[in-house]
This record gives C-alpha cells, sequence and structure tokens, in this order.
C-alpha cells in the first residue's frame, strides 16, 4: 500500500515536471512582452516591496499595451516573491530569468539585488532597480540600472538636516547584514563627523523584537538624535518602544520609513518622526487620484496597501518604473533582452518624481531628496522641506 | 545613583523578559521531566498564540479576547501531543525529537502564510501597555506585571504538584515512566495534564511578552523557546523552581550584555551558559542525579 | 532475468555515471540561459550541494547515532572561508565597504590563475584557478573538522537531547562570532560576501559532491563504518567489544564537520554571494528533515531526499506560490503556500512513514530491477515473493 502511494507521489511529481516545463509554451492569441517584478512579498521587506509592486500593477492597469516595432504588444507582469533573503532571493531570480521575460523590475531592499545582480547579468537580461538605495547595486554590473538616488547622497542629505537642527551627537542603528541599512548609516555618520558631530553605532539581528535596550543606551550616552533607517517591521517597534520609554530625542530615517506603517505606529504618540524620500502625496494631482481610486476598488490591493490608501513613495517610483521599462522596450524596438539593454543607458522618461536620466554606472541622475515630518495627530506626512547637496 | 538610573532600564528589561522566559520554561521542563523530549514546538505554540490574539483583537474586545486565547493555545497544546508526539511514544527517542521539529516547522511555515511574512503589530491591551515611572525610568506596566504574576503562577503550581493527586501521579511519572504505568497511572492522562498547564502558562507568556514586544512575526517563537530550554536546563530539569530562577538569570544578564553593547553575543551567551553548566553540572542547578540503568 | 555478477554491476555503474556526467555536460551547452529547463540545472546544483551536506549528517545521525544539531555552523565556517579567500583583490574595495577594504589582501584562486596564466596562458588561467578552489575547498573542510575537534571536546560526552541542544548552541555561538563587528575587516561582519570565484559549468558541484559521498561510502563499509554502527545500536555493547566510544565518536564528528564545511564552499559557490544571516538552526533542521525523508542510515535515501527536497522548495512546488497549480488556481494559493503544503508533506513522513524513502537500504542494481518487476508485473502475489526474497538476501547479507 505504501508502494504504491510512493509511486502516485512519483507520478504527481513527474507530472508536474511535465506541466512546469511546458507552462510557457501554452500562450496563443495576442503577441505578448513580459516584464519581470522581483520583489518581497514576504520577510522583514513584504510591505515595502508590495506597496512597490502596487505601483507597477497600477501602472500596468493604466497601460496594459506597448507598441514595439510597429506591432502591439500585450504586456504581462511575472511577479516573483524573493522573500527579502539574498539566499532565498537568488533562486527567485533564477525562477525569473527562466520564465522568459524582456526586462525586470525591482528590488525593494538592496542586499537581495546585489545578491541577485550576478543570475541577471549571467542570463543577459538588463534589471532596473527601483528604489534600491547602495551604490553596490549598479557598481560593476552593466546589467543594473537604477531610478533612485543613492545612499552617500540620502545619508549626506540627512547628516547636513540633523546639523542644520542643532543635534550634536546622532544613535545609529542598523540591521545585521542589510546592506540598506548598514549603507546608510555608514554614510550618515561620515558625513555627520565631518561636520563635527559625534556618532553612536549599533545594530540588531534579524528577527529582533527588542528595541529596549537600544533606546536605553542612546539615553544613557546623551544622543540627540536617533537615527534608524531601518525596515518598516522593526520601525513600528522600535517606535512603541520609544514611545513607552519617552525617548525625547527625535528620530530621524530614510525612504523606507515612508510607509503608512509608520503612520499608524506613530499616531497618538508624541514623538517627532523626520524621513528624507522621493515623492510627497500632492506632487502628481492625476497619479493621487488615480492610484487612489484603483487601490480603493480592490480589496487585495488595499489590504496589500496596509489597509488604506495613503500612497507611499514606493509605489509612485513603482510607477514610473513601469513607463520607464515601456520606454526601453520601445527604443529596442525589440523583446530581446540584450537589445534592451543595448538601449537602455540612453532612455529617458518625465515620470511623477521627476526626470529620469541615467548617468554613471547605470545610475539615474537626481539631486533632490524630500523631506517629510510625521503629523502624529492626524497620521499625515507633512512636507518639510527639498533637500539639494552640491 | 547616576550609574543605576542610566542601568535601570536593563535591569527592567531583564526581569520582565526573565519572566516571560520562566513561563515558557516550565512548560519544557514539565514536558521533558515526564517524555524526556524537547519539544521544539513549545516556543512555536507560544507564537501562534501570539497571532491569534492580533487575530482576534481586530474583531472582538481585547478582554473577550484574551480568554479565548488561552482556550486556544491548551487545545492546540493538545492536539500537538495526541497527533504528533503520541503515535511515537514507542519510537525511539531521535524520531520523537524529529517530530517535534517537524512540527515547529509545520508551525512556523504555517504563520508564514497566513500573516504574509509580516510582523503583525500586537493588540494594545489597555493596562498593560500603559507607561509607569520607576525610579526615573520609563517603562511599561508589563515590566512591573511580570515577575509578580509569574512568582504567583509558579506558587499556585507547585502546591498543585505537591499536594494534589494528578500531582503526584505526575511526579511519580516523571521519575520512572514503566513502573509508574505499572502501578495503574493513567499515562496518557498525566500527559495530557503536563500539556495543558505548559500550554496555559506559554499562553500567558505569550501575552506578556507581546505586550512588551509589539511585533509579531513567523520566527518570534524560535528564540524565546530556545532561551526557555536553556533555562530549564540551567536550573536543572524537572525543577519548576530551577527553571523560573534560571529564566530569571538569562533575561538579566542578557539584557546586561545589550547594555555593554554587545549586543551580537546577547543570543550567544545564552548557549555558553548552557555549555558551560552542561560541562560544569550537567544536572542543572536543582536537577536529580539520574544514574543510567543498563 | 540472469544475475548481475559482480564485475559487470560495476561495469554498469561507471557506464550509467559517465552517461550522466555527458548528458549534464552536453544539456549544459544546449540549454539557453533563459530556458525553462535551466531550472533543472540549478536543481541538479543545488541538491547536489544538499545531497553532500545530508550525507554528512547522516553519517553521524544515521549512522554513529549522535544526534547533532551544529550542520549549519560548520556549513557556515565553510563557506566564509572559501569566500575570503577568493574574492579578487580588485573587488576587495568593494565587498568590504564598511572595512576599508579588509585585512586579507590576496585571493588564493586569483593568484594562482596568474601564476599558471603567464606559463600556459588562458588554459593556465582556469587550471590555476581551478587548483585554487579545490585547494581552499579542501581547506575549508579541514578548518572546520579543526573547529569540530575542539568543538567535540567537551560536547560529545553528552547525551542524545544535551548533545543535540549543546551543538545547536555552538553552531548559534559560531554565528555571532563571524557577524562581530571586531571581526569584520575579515569576515565582513554580518555584511554580503560576493564577487569571488565560482565554478562555471554545473558539474563540478556534482563531481565534487560525488567524490565526498564516495569517500563517505567507502568510510562506512569499512571497520570505522563497522564501529560506528555498532555504537548507534548498542554504546555499552560497543564498548564491551572493545570499541573506544570516545575515539569513534570524535571520528564521525570530525569527519561529517569536514564534509559539512566542504558542503558550506560548494554552497557558498553556488550561491555567489554568502552572508552568515541564513546560517540558523532553521537551514539544519531542513538538512534534518532530507535525512529524515531519504531514511535515516541510508547514504542514497539521503541523496534521493536532497534533489526531491531541492526540486519541489525551488522549482515544483512554486505554483502553488503564484496561485495556479497542476492547472488549479484558487485564492487560497499566494505566497507562503508552497511552505504549508510541504510542511504537511513532511509531517506526514515523518508520522506515517518514518523509515522515509529508503528506510536503511542503499540502492541497489537488483532492488531496481526488482521495483519495476513488481510495477509491471502488476500482481500482488509476485510483488510479495520479491519482497520476500529481498528481506531474506538482507538476513544473509548481515
Amino acid at each position: 500500500m505504501k508502494k504504491k502511494l510512493a509511486l502516485l507521489l512519483v507520478l504527481v511529481m513527474l507530472f508536474t515536471l511535465f506541466a512546469a516545463g511546458c507552462g510557457n509554451t501554452d500562450e496563443g492569441g495576442d503577441k505578448v512582452v513580459k516584464i519581470g517584478v522581483f520583489e518581497p512579498a514576504t520577510g522583514d521587506n513584504g510591505a515595502g516591496g508590495k506597496q512597490e509592486t502596487l505601483g507597477v500593477q497600477y501602472a500596468n492597469s493604466v497601460q496594459p499595451t506597448v507598441e514595439i516595432g510597429g506591432e502591439t504588444y500585450t504586456v504581462k507582469l511575472e511577479i516573483v516573491d524573493n522573500e527579502s533573503s539574498p539566499e532565498k532571493g537568488v533562486s527567485a531570480a533564477q525562477n525569473l530569468v527562466t520564465s522568459g521575460v524582456s526586462i525586470i523590475l525591482g528590488t525593494y531592499g538592496s542586499g537581495v539585488a546585489i545578491a541577485a545582480g550576478k543570475t541577471f547579468s549571467d542570463a543577459g537580461v538588463p534589471a532596473v532597480g527601483i528604489t534600491c538605495t547602495n551604490p553596490q547595486v549598479t557598481l560593476g554590473n552593466d546589467f543594473y540600472y537604477r531610478i533612485c538616488f543613492l545612499d552617500p547622497f540620502q545619508g549626506t542629505v540627512l547628516a547636513n538636516y540633523a546639523w542644520e537642527q542643532g543635534h550634536t551627537k546622532a544613535y545609529c542603528l542598523n540591521k545585521m547584514g542589510d546592506d540598506y541599512s548598514a549603507g546608510l548609516v555608514n554614510y550618515f555618520s561620515k558625513a555627520f563627523e565631518e561636520l563635527g558631530g559625534k556618532v553612536v553605532k549599533e545594530e540588531f539581528e534579524q528577527g529582533n523584537a527588542d528595541f529596549a535596550a537600544n533606546i536605553a543606551t542612546a539615553k544613557k550616552n546623551g544622543c540627540d538624535v536617533f537615527f534608524a533607517p531601518v525596515s518598516t517591521e522593526a520601525a513600528a517597534l522600535i517606535i512603541d518602544q520609544a514611545d513607552a520609554q519617552k525617548i525625547g530625542m527625535p528620530l530621524l530615517a530614510a525612504d523606507t520609513w515612508d510607509s503608512n506603517v509608520i503612520l499608524g505606529a506613530a499616531k497618538g504618540t508624541d514623538l517627532e518622526i523626520v524621513v528624507t524620500t522621493f515623492y510627497q502625496e500632492g506632487g502628481d494631482e492625476t497619479f493621487d487620484k488615480g492610484v487612489k481610486a484603483w487601490i480603493e476598488g480592490d480589496s487585495t490591493n488595499l489590504a496589500n496597501n496596509g489597509g488604506n490608501s495613503e500612497i507611499a513613495a514606493v509605489t509612485a517610483m513603482g510607477y514610473d518604473a513601469y513607463f520607464l521599462a515601456l520606454e526601453a522596450l520601445k527604443a529596442a524596438g525589440s523583446t530581446d533582452p540584450a537589445k534592451v539593454q543595448e538601449v537602455l543607458s540612453g532612455v529617458t522618461y518625465e515620470g511623477v518624481c521627476g526626470k529620469i536620466v541615467f548617468g554613471e554606472n547605470g545610475d539615474a541622475v537626481r539631486d533632490m531628496a524630500v523631506v517629510k515630518k510625521c503629523n502624529t495627530t492626524d497620521g499625515v506626512w507633512e512636507f518639510v522641506s527639498n533637500q539639494y547637496v552640491k | 545613583m547616576n550609574f543605576f538610573v542610566e542601568n535601570l532600564p536593563y535591569i527592567l528589561a531583564g526581569i520582565s523578559v526573565g519572566g516571560q522566559y520562566a513561563l515558557i520554561a516550565i512548560g519544557y521542563t514539565m514536558v521533558y521531566g515526564i517524555l524526556r523530549l524537547i519539544n521544539f514546538a513549545h516556543g512555536d505554540m507560544f507564537m501562534v498564540a501570539g497571532l491569534v490574539m492580533v487575530y482576534l483583537a481586530a474583531s472582538l474586545p481585547v478582554y473577550i479576547a484574551i480568554p479565548i486565547v488561552i482556550v486556544f493555545t491548551v487545545v492546540l497544546g493538545c492536539t500537538i501531543e495526541v497527533v504528533a508526539y503520541r503515535p511515537l511514544r514507542s519510537a525511539p527517542r531521535m524520531s520523537i525529537m524529529i517530530s517535534a521539529i517537524g512540527v515547529s516547522y509545520l508551525l512556523q511555515n504555517t504563520a508564514l502564510y497566513v500573516t504574509g511574512g509580516l510582523t503583525q503589530t500586537y493588540p494594545t491591551i489597555p493596562w498593560l501597555a500603559k507607561t509607569v515611572t520607576v525610579f526615573g525610568a520609563h517603562t511599561k506596566m508589563v515590566t512591573l506585571i511580570t515577575p509578580v504574576l509569574t512568582i504567583a503562577l509558579v506558587i499556585a503550581l507547585v502546591i498543585l504538584i505537591k499536594y494534589t493527586k494528578i500531582g503526584m501521579a505526575m511526579r511519580a511519572v516523571s521519575r520512572d515512566f514503566e513502573t509508574s504505568q505499572l502501578m495503574g497511572i493513567d499515562i496518557n492522562r498525566v500527559i495530557t495534564v503536563t500539556f495543558i498547564i505548559g500550554s496555559f502558562l506559554a499562553a500567558i507568556g505569550s501575552i506578556l511578552y507581546f505586550s512588551n514586544y509589539t511585533g509579531v512575526m513567523p520566527t518570534s517563537g524560535s528564540m524565546p523557546g530556545l532561551k526557555a530550554f536553556v533555562a530549564a536546563v540551567f536550573g536543572g530539569i524537572g525543577s519548576i523552581p530551577g527553571a523560573v530562577i534560571g529564566a530569571f538569570i538569562i533575561g538579566i544578564c542578557e539584557n546586561i550584555i545589550k547594555g555593554m553593547e554587545l549586543t551580537v553575543f546577547s543570543n550567544a551567551f545564552t548557549f555558553v551558559l548552557l555549555i558551560i553548566i552542561l560541562m560544569v553540572k550537567p544536572t542543572g542547578l536543582f536537577g536529580e542525579k539520574n544514574i543510567d540503568k543498563v | 532475468m540472469t544475475e548481475l555478477t559482480k564485475r559487470n554491476k560495476s561495469i554498469l555503474s561507471v557506464i550509467v555515471c559517465a552517461v550522466f556526467l555527458a548528458a549534464v555536460y552536453i544539456g549544459d551547452m544546449l540549454v539557453p540561459p533563459t530556458s525553462g529547463m535551466r531550472m533543472l540545472f540549478t536543481v541538479l546544483e543545488k541538491g547536489s550541494v544538499y545531497a553532500l551536506v545530508a550525507v554528512s549528517m547522516n553519517l553521524l545521525n544515521g549512522f554513529t547515532g549522535l544526534f547533532s544539531l551544529g550542520q549549519a555552523g560548520f556549513m557556515l565556517i565553510g563557506a566564509y572561508i572559501y569566500a575570503i579567500f577568493s574574492i579578487p583583490t580588485a573587488m576587495r574595495d568593494s565587498v568590504y565597504q564598511y572595512f576599508e577594504g579588509g585585512l586579507i589582501k590576496f585571493s588564493v584562486t586569483e593568484n594562482l590563475g596568474n601564476a599558471l596564466g603567464t606559463v600556459m596562458g588562458d588554459f593556465g588561467v582556469m587550471l590555476g584557478e581551478h587548483i585554487g578552489m579545490i585547494f581552499l575547498m579542501l581547506c575549508a573542510g579541514i578548518l572546520t573538522a579543526g573547529v569540530a575537534a575542539l568543538i567535540g571536546l567537551p560536547v560529545l560526552r553528552l547525551k542524545s537531547d544535551y548533545l543535540a541542544i549543546a551543538t545547536l548552541g555552538f553552531a548559534e555561538i559560531l554565528r555571532a562570532f563571524f557577524q562581530w563587528k571586531a571581526a569584520g575587516p575579515i569576515t565582513n561582519s554580518s555584511n554580503l560576501l560576493r564577487s569571488y570565484t565560482t565554478y562555471e559549468t554545473p558539474l563540478f558541484p556534482v563531481i565534487a559532491a560525488g567524490l565526498c559521498i564516495a569517500f563517505i561510502v567507502l568510510l562506512i563499509n569499512s571497520s570505522y563504518g563497522r564501529a560506528f554502527k555498532a555504537i548507534r545500536d548498542d554504546e555499552i555493547a560497543a564498548e564491551a567489544m572493545g570499541v573506544n566510544l570516545f575515539k569513534h565518536k570524535q571520528m564521525s564528528f570530525i569527519i561529517s564537520s569536514f564534509f559539512a564545511g566542504l558542503g558550506g564552499a560548494l554552497l557558498a559557490m553556488f550561491q555567489s554571494s554568502v552572508a552568515s544571516t541564513p546560517f540558523t538552526s532553521n537551514m539544519t533542521y531542513e538538512i534534518l528533515l532530507i535525512v529524515v525523508i531519504g531514511g535515516i542510515g541510508s547514504v542514497t535515501g539521503s541523496i534521493i531526499g536532497a534533489y526531491l527536497f531541492v526540486a519541489c522548495s525551488e522549482w515544483w512546488l512554486r505554483g502553488l506560490d503564484s496561485g495556479a497549480f497542476l492547472g488549479i488556481s484558487a485564492g487560497f494559493m499566494r505566497p507562503g503556500f508552497r511552505k504549508v503544503v510541504f510542511a504537511v508533506i513532511i509531517m506526514c513522513i515523518v508520522l506515517f512513514y518514518s523509515r522515509g524513502i529508503m528506510g536503511n537500504k542503499e540502492f541497489s542494481w537488483e532492488g531496481l530491477v526488482g521495483f519495476f518487476k513488481r510495477i509491471f508485473s502488476g500482481k500482488k502475489k509476485t510483488s510479495e515473493k520479491n519482497h520476500k526474497t529481498n528481506t531474506d538476501k538482507e538476513k544473509e547479507a548481515r
């Protein structure tokens, strides 16, 4: 009996193998071009990754076809979950390139992007980073481009801001093995020390939930600003503890904190939270209205956006990235990834988050970051200023 | 005095987390005492209790949700025992431990699926989450409640084990499994009661722990679980006061290490402690000597 | 059908291996990198690595009866030693970006490649790099074994579950050391190590893992292997028969760790980037579950288990996550569902099929022939008969 069961199991597996092998070929009808979406849906960066994917999906609903070489193609999104982990991300990337995509968008979280970069370049499929800000993502990889600003820039902007506000000693917290937060802390502390400030650095491990000690250490060392550019998951816990222990100093963070998770956690507290980001709601009326209606119109989208229709900057960036990908496909005049890669560095696009022009290393040229502050009574972001660095 | 005020937050955090580990550790020590099984799934049950609370509190008032969470955890604990451990009672010890690891894997992955891998924010239990001031240090009410509640529960448990019939049966089974069976003790009943008590305390521990550290994720349970097991070994497996003392020591030491800015080693320290105690006094602080019989 | 002689069987085995390797080589050449069948090679590579690690764990858990849960820690050491010493000097500044390029300023593979390259040109570069890779893999194994020897001194005196939890603890301690900021100039703290030399053809991990597993099989069939099994079956009886308990336990522990370290180095090559974060107890559990699926005490079982596990988790069951599987699509199939299904399957194996795929049997040509006979004859009688003769043979073999 058991033998038969085992046999049955093997047969099912073989059948699946067969089905998986044939899955790619049975699409008839319209011409289809595939755009890969390489984003986390689970793990530490899941919330942000989902919001970024929403931007791409919304853009796809606005413009579902593209004109390539005189023919109309339907755009199909291939979405994979890279589980926010560099290790799992590589096999997800492998899965994506084998599904025949012409260009890849993503990912949220620099660590996974760095790890998967080799898979993309080996397969010869170009990738466009949406909000991975660590310089190492595109450095030395001809197939990785990106449309956001970089950590050295963002770190410097934040350091300047903190120094201008009269802070002299900063407590910096980053997650271990996370290139995003580690990179930002590194560039922030360099810039802050150059300005004459002092820095206390600590790290926490993946899955840590206990930030009480970190806040106590910041207080003990007499710091006057708490810099924690971590994922939204950890951020919510930090906010909760900071409120319980009456931290008494502003919390400073970067683009990840520009999320309604933070707004929800901070609502009703008396904390001061300042972040730098790519986009502030109100930057583009039509986009704001359209995306809000689209998110509210579908319960899955609403859940993926964290339960309300507050627009995250990463959603706007995802929206821009999709249209940039369409421009690249048009310019290439072909769905061949190699052709797309050839033309990608010359593609420009005027998006809702500003103009995208690729410069050195395939990084977009950007010299402006939006500084926002959290209004903790109403739970919304308030625009503070646009910061520039020469 | 200044030194005291500066370091008080760490000690407070240590005592409170120690109490929470203690509540989990009792479950480990009792199950191990009777079944000689490291119930790897115990830590994950603690996490599941947290998640159930998150989902219940979304639609029910907290005071109704709490008893449901406790009942659910107890039922879950007993179900795991009946489904995953009871069929393997006569199997080698390695198989039953693998089964425990399998259950832990299943619970974690199910939690991952249900939550979509996102951290869930634990509901605020109004009174527990209130901020209070102790000698100038701000902390949550739960920090002060935990040690008191833990000690009260432990005293109740010790009385139960010392003076009731089922308590006597439990002691007998943990002393000698086969003989007590021959003496007419219903082994399965004793084991079920053990799991009920263990799960009940884990549910209470989970409410206290997550009120303090408000993020519940699928892996939230594994580290506290392992630490609680180490606490149980440290105190001497099978000894309830031992497990509690072990848990407080681990909780406080780990926070002092964090205060020394060696956060990386706060988890590793627990295991260093384990290895030292296993080398020096394998039976733990209060453990009884166990002679191997051929 | 005539019985196969021993000589014919080994010839058959060699032919099958050669054909398999040739198929892999040709397949690798023919299948373009964006084709769906490429996943086959990913599974083959990762499966080989996991097979090696699972067999090394089986040597300890299944053949010596030591329940150790430190595998992930040993793999971590191996992976890091390989990665640290093979990052090209030009890349060191960018990899060790927070530690001013790190302390180590040379790359074994690069240096050997350059040295031989000046003599023999391009072929020399390739040869030198491969010699460097093999040399580093061996170093990874030896250093891991050395660490294991130290850990083994206190830990191996412990019994069953205490041993399990102590090895688990050591793995966590090792991980903490690798993540320590002060060790950053060497280990890059908790940040990713990448850009190091990796293999180019899927043949490399297959052959490397194959050779290592062959060595373990030889060991198990030697007098040492018999001593290990004696310890597993009854420690006291083994000791009475003159087996030095501690010596043999330590030997098994060190050899197992050697191959775990080597497997770690291969895993690092497969991933092309490595960080300490994923080497947690969960990784050890996964490997343990592979061993259980395959059958505790069966090398063939562990190998089959590893390939099945990797294929299911990386490839076949992915459809469960994306919402369409075997033509069925449903709303409840969303990210993470694959893992739930997987965990349920594993629990079923643990509870109802605890012997795993192979039990403690090994692959043999007779077994394979018998298996197919039973399927195609379809008659219950013959199957029973075959079964009986098989068990009889086993008894005789013992």
